[in-house]
């Protein structure tokens, strides 16, 4: 094949075959390259969740490679090649999920120096303030702050990114941190996590701050995230969530480490679940993620 | 993944063998030897055909590219096989492709050889018409990114190779513009064209105009800017790029582009028609079908959907999306444009195929372009200048309520407009629209459209969180499910003149496949049940049927063999979107799943399972 060695293969996927896995092996499924969540590298805060999982299981981490997008988990967890999704939302119905390990927020992301202190999609500044957000594709789907912005009929405002950035780059999903260190847009509403690490690494004094309230209408802000298994693998769940509930102060501390801002489980907050949906009532679904065969384009 | 690898390896073996042993066979030019046995009027290739058998020049009888003529008729004036003896037709060979996902492509016939091309990893077979069996000349293997499966948004169809000047030209999912030479299939260039870390696939078969090859991109969902571009025949140099947002210089507008309609005129709309950036992720891509008409010297073929497909956040008209246009096929510098479906709510891709044909309407003869729309109407437009001469629905819609023939507006419904946690029942067409990428076919003879397509409307209701690529989201569930009738599918012959429907074959599932017409009043088609079916062009009446072994999406065709008789073959593989439940092995359980679509073909496990496999027929 003619340049097929010169290609860019920043995702080698080995995908179980040839390469026969140890016996005994954690066989993690994970997006090679993702930071702050994942990367092949293993720098990512899943990998460390994942290595401390092996440890308690006293089994050899091992890594299916396959980009988080549609087909993700038909692709990785249900085709069999791989054991374990490290992070999912909770009460995803096309796999098992684990307890929750860590609950996150949206957030606005501005420069500390702007001093904006911008908490609500109610405060009559971000109709003058040029706002970065990410976009999905597609099923009428959209993060949260982009259904929100559009409800206040604020769209002419919005720079849009994708969530999946540009996958040749060694941290696709940073752009949107730049572009608020840059000063391309005043401020910019992101899941937490994401945040909190580019946040914590960015050159650029950036203030992190949870979209409050916690629900906008049907649109949940706070999400609790689980790992997930084969719904069939039930004691192997049962295990994770021991592991869960023993070693959280070092999942937490793992946490604390990239940055990843929490807040409350959207299961201890009574008022709110009764008052507001959130996410934990409204119902998970795979609807929104098309496996790969699943569209003609 | 084992299992494909295997395979894999299998394969290369054997097209070791076959290229070692046929080392000195000469695979043929481009003409047959001229057959006395099979009588046959036909289209020529690279003209519209004129409206009427006189003056039909004759078929040459193959097939080089999925569409058989540059006019997209998908015509044959073959007619050994026809209305009086089709009842005989008898399956002579298959052939098992080794892939099991869905099998979109059109074989392609150059003199005394049939190529056929397979979903991923996209296999290419070269299988020799001269003897029994149809043994194998060459395989070629592309070896595309296993990744491209994983990281692009979509299916993994490949709808179609083409021919053109000893060479075959075809795109992989993993963004090459692949070029073969014909006799040997060896590469003989390999251009990346596009990305898959950026979201972009490739899935439609190329047109090879005036020694340019023409490619487009899909994966509107995935942030991607859609194009359309030409590559040189013999390099594989792109020579230009036509965006379909962003500015006119990148849109190829310049001071010769004469839309019809006021709202298709302006400036830079491409830019001031969405929000701040928007148009940089737009969508707008190219995954469907282009025509040619050589007397215009002007290409014909529309956009995709704009992004992301939530349109709350993109206002405006969000050009050039769900946009048709003309083009020059050296230059690609736009003729004119018309916006089928501006800010398109429903996922109505502008990508079905055109047909162009020369029409009576009204005592006048125009030059037509006519296309079965995804939005659920049948465009009869002026080809030489983009003027809607007619817009009718073929099927039920109420998502909108017409087209304005004066100002060219597609008429929204507001009951059917969609936004986040409205609750908004019975969207007719569904998102896959009245009809997807399956192309129709046209009969000079019969001066009717073979139209394939699905009955089917959708509910969106609820939200659902969801998670990729590390971030949790929400959106609308979509449930897909017949449409009034309760058949899901409908195979229409349809009068492009009186706007009006001959007859019609109602089908229980989507009919997912292309047509074929032929001179001997013929038209086939086949189900995704795995029925082939031959059908009487005036009537509709099924005169022979043949049951596949997996559900049929591919498109028809028909050829006359080196023994100088008719031949029919067709690609049987289920799959594609509304095949997804079998070919992606979905939870019947999910109804939301391929984007709602799982929901009305829950049954399609009980009725087909998957396969890739390449039948042909003759008397």
């Amino acid at each position: 094949m003619i340049a097929r060695a010169a290609r860019l293969l920043p995702l080698a996927l080995s995908l179980g075959f040839g390469n026969a896995s140890s016996p005994g092996a954690l066989r993690v499924c994970a997006d090679p390259n993702n930071l702050p969540f994942s990367n092949k590298a293993r720098e990512g805060f899943e990998n460390k969740i994942a290595d401390l999982v092996g440890r308690e299981l006293h089994r050899p981490v091992e890594y299916v490679w396959w980009a988080q997008r549609r087909g993700f988990v038909r692709n990785t967890l249900t085709a069999g090649s791989c054991d374990l999704v490290v992070g999912t939302v909770s009460g995803m119905e096309m796999l098992a999920t684990t307890r929750p390990y860590y609950t996150s927020s949206y957030v606005f992301v501005s420069r500390r120096s702007r001093a904006l202190g911008i908490t609500s999609f109610d405060d009559p500044r971000l109709e003058r303030l040029r706002i970065g957000v990410q976009l999905i594709g597609d099923d009428f789907a959209n993060t949260p702050p982009a259904h929100a912005l559009a409800n206040r009929g604020m769209t002419r405002n919005i720079v849009g990114y994708t969530v999946y950035g540009d996958y040749r780059r060694p941290h696709p999903a940073s752009d949107i941190i730049d572009a608020v260190a840059r000063g391309d847009v005043d401020v910019a509403v992101v899941w937490g996590p994401l945040a909190g690490f580019f946040a914590k690494t960015s050159a650029v004094p950036l203030d992190v701050v949870p979209v409050s309230p916690r629900a906008d209408r049907a649109l949940p802000f706070v999400f609790d995230i689980a790992m997930g298994v084969r719904r069939r693998d039930s004691t192997f769940r049962a295990s994770i969530n021991d592991i869960i509930a023993r070693r959280r102060p070092a999942i937490d501390s793992i946490l604390d480490a990239y940055g990843v801002p929490r807040v409350a489980s959207t299961s201890v907050i009574p008022s709110a679940s009764a008052v507001v949906p959130s996410a934990s009532t409204v119902v998970p679904s795979a609807s929104t993620v098309v496996p790969s065969a699943a569209r003609d384009r | 993944m084992r299992q494909r690898r295997r395979i894999t390896k299998r394969w290369n073996a054997r097209a070791f063998v076959v290229i070692a042993v046929l080392s000195a066979a000469i695979v043929d030019g481009c003409k047959p030897e001229p057959s006395q046995t099979t009588k046959s009027v036909g289209v020529s290739v690279g003209a519209a055909p004129a409206n009427g058998e006189a003056n039909l020049p004759a078929d040459d009888g193959q097939w080089v590219r999925p569409a058989k003529d540059f006019a997209s008729t998908r015509f044959s004036g073959l007619t050994e096989i026809n209305t009086s003896n089709v009842a005989n037709l008898k399956s002579v060979a298959t052939f098992s492709t080794g892939v099991l996902r869905g099998h979109e492509a059109a074989p392609i016939v150059v003199g005394s050889t049939m190529y056929i091309i397979t979903p991923f990893p996209h296999y290419v077979y070269a299988l020799d018409l001269t003897k029994p069996g149809l043994p194998t000349k060459w395989m070629f293997n592309p070896k595309p990114e296993l990744a491209s499966q994983g990281v692009a948004c979509c299916d993994v169809v490949n709808r179609g190779l083409v021919y053109d000047n000893g060479r075959l030209f075809f795109n992989t999912l993993d963004d090459h513009t692949i070029a073969l030479d014909a006799a040997t299939g060896k590469p003989v260039w390999n251009t990346k064209v596009g990305d898959i870390n950026m979201g972009e696939t490739m899935t439609m078969a190329p047109l090879v105009v005036k020694g340019k090859v023409l490619v487009g991109d899909a994966g509107g969902e995935m942030g991607v800017r859609g194009w359309l571009k030409a590559l040189d025949e013999s390099t594989g140099n792109v020579v230009w790029t036509a965006y379909h947002t962003g500015p006119d210089s990148d849109v190829l507008i310049g001071p010769n582009f004469k839309p019809f309609y006021q709202k298709d005129q302006g400036k830079n709309l491409g830019v001031s028609s969405w929000p701040a950036d928007a148009w940089k992720i737009g969508g707008g891509t190219m995954w469907g079908w282009i025509s040619y008409d050589s007397t215009a010297d002007l290409i014909y073929y529309g956009s995709g959907n704009p992004g992301p497909w939530n349109p709350e956040v993109r206002p405006g008209d969000n050009k050039w999306t769900s946009t048709l246009f003309a083009r020059r096929p050296e230059t690609g510098e736009a003729v004119w444009a018309y916006q089928l479906s501006p800010h398109d709510l429903h996922d109505y891709d502008g990508i079905n195929e055109q047909i162009l044909v020369d029409l009576d309407i009204g005592g006048t003869k125009r030059k037509t372009l006519i296309r079965p729309e995804r939005n659920g109407y049948i465009y009869v437009m002026d080809r030489t200048n983009g003027q809607v001469i007619s817009a009718t629905p073929y099927g039920f819609v109420n998502a909108s309520s017409g087209v304005d023939l004066t100002t060219g507006a597609l008429q929204y419904n507001p009951e059917k407009e969609t936004k986040v946690g409205k609750v908004v029942r019975d969207i007719c067409p569904a998102a896959p629209g009245m009809k997807d990428w399956q192309p129709s076919s046209y009969s000079p003879k019969t001066g009717m459209l073979y139209i394939p397509h699905q009955n089917l409307c959708m509910d969106e209701e609820g939200v659902s969180a969801n998670y990729i690529a590390g971030t949790p989201y929400v959106g609308m569930n979509v449930k897909i499910f017949a449409g009034p009738g309760g058949n899901r599918g409908e195979l229409e012959a349809w009068n492009p003149v009186t706007g009006k429907q001959v007859w019609s074959i109602k089908e229980d599932l989507p009919v997912w496949s292309g047509t074929v017409a032929t001179a001997g009043d013929l038209v086939f088609y086949g189900t995704m049940e795995g029925w082939f079916k031959a059908v009487d062009a005036r009537s509709g009446k099924v005169l022979w049927q043949y049951k596949t072994g997996s559900g049929i999406i591919g498109q028809p065709i028909t050829y006359r063999g080196p023994d100088g008789h008719q031949y029919v073959a067709v690609l049987s593989g289920v799959g594609g979107w509304s095949g997804a439940i079998v070919a992606g092995g979905l939870d019947a359980r999910d109804s939301s799943a391929a984007a709602g679509f799982v929901n009305a073909m829950r049954d399609l496990p009980d009725k087909t399972t998957k396969g890739g496999m390449l039948y042909v027929f003759s008397l």
